[in-house]
């Protein structure tokens, strides 16, 4: 579903990404997991589109086309879901008419019908029911006054009801306490099918005990420089990020 | 005026050399006593109505003689002279065009985008239309409906005519000639507008548009609006339409007086999208409209809702004069200047009763190379024990550009009152943008959507059906704002 290719990525001309490879399966959850710095969010941002990151080598291709020759939007079209670590608030925009136009834009764009203002909310109250978050967040602004545990369920919902493709989840887990951060997990568990692949983003090994990924991939200083499964983030938490750019200390790794 | 004096001026007028038709029906360009007679016959004024006009026509002049035209205005573009001359004052109605086929095709193509239906459109176009929509029954209907309330709605010359002594009471009483070189020029020569009395206790059970009154097509460049809403009435008065109107006349200098008598309220909400010219900054409509209301009445309230996204120039500053006890004035304002538009405006609420209180929102949206200003004055006076004032006031930036200014005022001379003003200054963040986008919401969606919610305090102001209006308004007015 996603192939990155040696990804070079600048920002005001400062290379982050040197040279970043990841395949990416249909049914997948992959972990990306690195120290501050090391390029996380950079590669989040890429995927989705953000303005300012220049693209210096390499090649994104998300089920066979060049996503990076896509506008934001149209990714998401295509189905990319980005949930932002730290998601802006929109004041005076009411989340329902907000989720609304953005729905209608992705169905219409699937080739459906557009749904009514009294079928979307129905289908929100029935998906932010089902993830056991209060209603109420519905009848604000779009983040505008949201608590962080707040803003990141929000991202969560908004995720389950566009239904992506390919869903990236940008260290959604920081600065969670355990019931949201449970909250979130189950979101994206709920969410896991052999269609839908997500990248993990994250800190701390904590979110993957709820979030059980198949694949962990070690970010140190703009490259991959340690894949494998779950079990890698274990030793991670073991043996810092130092450990894993180490030449394969452990036989742990696939390199 | 009888019918010998008006030959007899129509006789001197030949004399000066006036297009001699039979019939004729237009002054030509400039402006002098002769003119100002010429307006008056033409519309069978009385005595009283033309000896008001001369003396606002002097006053103009002895203005525009010593060089007063106001300048005061922050308008960093600047604008062409007026040549006061050049001007026709009683210009016959235009050839109207026989079918859309004739009708500016960019227009067209915005009458689209409002949703406007066909039939409206060519009415809005200004299209003869007398077989296709029947404005003239829907008209009667409504007229119907008023008389039962003794309601008066009519235009200002059948008022000058047919209710000769309210107008005489009222006009002048708020904006008097003297009040500025405008508001001077609009009493010599004003062309129509509309006149509204509600009688004591009535509410009026619909909400009165211009949109509706038969004649208001052809109110022209200088308006004249009177609204009296008599002890405990209520009033909700529209003003113009989403529709772009397209006018010759560069000038408009409209007056607008609102009279609010005890436990009287009025609430009066414009739409204004004249032509704003275009990338460069030609062409478009130079807007210079005094409008005030007079809350005279113990416990009268005056709301004014504007959203203003046409003129090249915009020089409007609705008010109230807070006079009766425990009076209420709010000013709720969307301005939107794109392209190379200039707009100077805000309010002046004017404390003079106890417990008075007013309420001004301003939002501000500058594109483009739009220059958006705020100015606004909140005066307690001081027998105004306990006035109470809030005011917001908040600018948003689209690109790089445009700018936003804010001149707030605040006079205070009784220290019981209470004021609070809040400003802030945005510009639409990319973070925002990309937020959107990520969802799937295009560029253009994105902004409309962030300007809806920027302006929501002032939207939910208007009624219903003119605040979704609004909204498509912006987004039409915005588009080609980004990218």
């Amino acid at each position: 579903m996603l192939e990155i290719k040696n990804l070079h990525v600048s920002v005001e001309g400062k290379k982050i990404l040197k040279g970043l490879n990841l395949t990416v399966n249909a049914g997948e959850v992959h972990s990306i997991m690195g120290p501050n710095g090391s390029g996380k969010s950079t590669l989040a941002s890429v995927l989705a589109g953000r303005d300012g990151y220049e693209v210096t080598e390499g090649q994104v291709l998300y089920r066979g086309e060049d996503l990076l020759g896509m506008a934001p939007e149209e990714r998401a079209h295509e189905g990319v879901f980005l949930a932002f670590q730290y998601p802006v608030e929109i004041p005076g925009v009411g989340s329902i008419q907000f989720l609304t136009a953005a729905l209608n834009a992705i169905r219409e764009h699937r080739g459906l019908e557009e749904l009514d203002a009294l079928d979307a909310l129905k289908l929100f109250k029935d998906k932010i029911k089902a993830l056991h978050v209060s209603d109420e967040l519905l009848g604000r602004s779009v983040n505008e006054g949201f608590s962080g545990g707040e803003k990141k369920k929000n991202e969560i919902f908004q995720m389950a009801v566009l239904e992506p493709t390919l869903a990236v989840l940008d260290e959604t887990d920081s600065g969670l306490d355990i019931d949201a951060l449970r909250i979130v997990a189950e979101g994206v568990n709920a969410l896991r099918s052999p269609e839908r692949a997500f990248l993990v983003i994250t800190h701390y090994q904590r979110l993957l005990s709820y979030i059980v990924p198949d694949f962990v991939h070690v970010l140190v200083n703009g490259r991959i420089v340690r894949s494998g499964e779950k079990e890698l983030a274990l030793h991670l938490e073991e043996y810092g990020y130092a450990w894993a750019g180490q030449r394969d200390p452990t036989g742990v790794g696939s390199g | 005026m009888n019918t010998p004096e008006i030959e007899a001026l129509a006789q001197r007028e030949y004399k000066y050399g006036f297009v001699t038709e039979i019939e004729q029906e237009f002054a030509p360009p400039g402006l002098s006593e002769e003119i100002i007679r010429f307006i008056s016959a033409k519309k069978g004024e009385p005595d009283w109505m033309l000896e008001w006009r001369l003396r606002a026509y002097r006053y103009w002049k002895e203005q525009y003689e010593a060089g007063k035209e106001p300048q005061w205005a922050f308008l960093p573009y600047g604008y062409g002279p007026i040549d006061y001359q050049a001007i026709s004052y009683y210009a016959a109605p235009k050839q109207r065009p026989e079918s859309l086929d004739e009708v500016d095709p960019e227009l067209l193509a915005t009458y689209e985008k409002l949703g406007i239906p066909l039939e409206e459109r060519k009415w809005l176009a200004g299209v003869a239309v007398d077989a296709v929509f029947d404005s003239v029954s829907v008209a009667t209907t409504f007229k119907a409906e008023l008389e039962k309330h003794g309601i008066i709605f009519c235009s200002f010359s059948e008022a000058v005519r047919d209710h000769a002594e309210l107008v005489q009471e009222y006009i002048g009483s708020v904006v008097p000639h003297t009040d500025n070189f405008f508001a001077a020029l609009n009493s010599a020569v004003f062309s129509d507008g509309s006149f509204v009395y509600v009688p004591k206790g009535v509410r009026c059970p619909m909400e009165l548009s211009t949109y509706f009154r038969i004649n208001a097509a052809q109110t022209g460049q200088f308006e004249r609006t009177l609204i009296i809403a008599d002890e405990g009435s209520y009033v909700s008065y529209m003003e113009g339409c989403t529709a772009p109107m397209r006018d010759e006349n560069q000038l408009h200098a409209a007056v607008v007086e609102l009279v609010a008598l005890d436990d009287a309220t009025i609430k009066y909400s414009t739409i204004q999208n004249w032509y704003p010219g275009d990338e460069e900054g030609h062409g478009g409509i130079y807007n210079f409209v005094t409008k005030r209301g007079a809350c005279r009445g113990a416990r009268s309230k005056i709301s004014w809702t504007q959203v203003e996204t046409g003129s090249a120039i915009t020089w409007k500053y609705p008010s109230c004069i807070l006079q009766g006890d425990n009076s209420v004035g709010e000013f709720y304002s969307v301005a939107l200047t794109n392209l190379r538009q200039q707009a100077d405006t805000g309010t002046k609420m004017i404390h003079i009763g106890k417990n008075t209180k007013s309420t001004i929102v301003s939002k501000g949206i500058s594109a483009g190379r739009g220059q958006n200003t705020y100015r606004g004055m909140v005066k307690i006076m001081k027998g105004a024990e306990h006035a109470r004032n809030y005011t917001q006031c908040d600018s948003l930036l689209i690109g790089d550009k445009c700018g936003a200014h804010t001149f707030p005022y605040i006079e205070v001379k009784n220290r019981t009152a209470k004021m609070e003003h809040e400003a802030s200054t945005s510009k639409i963040g990319e973070d925002q943008m990309f937020y959107c986008q990520q969802r799937g919401i295009g560029m253009e969606d994105a902004i409309s959507l962030i300007v809806a919610g920027f302006c929501k305090e002032v939207f939910r102001e208007l009624p219903m059906e003119f605040a979704v209006e609004a909204q498509k308004l912006l987004s039409v007015s915005l588009e080609g704002s980004v990218g």
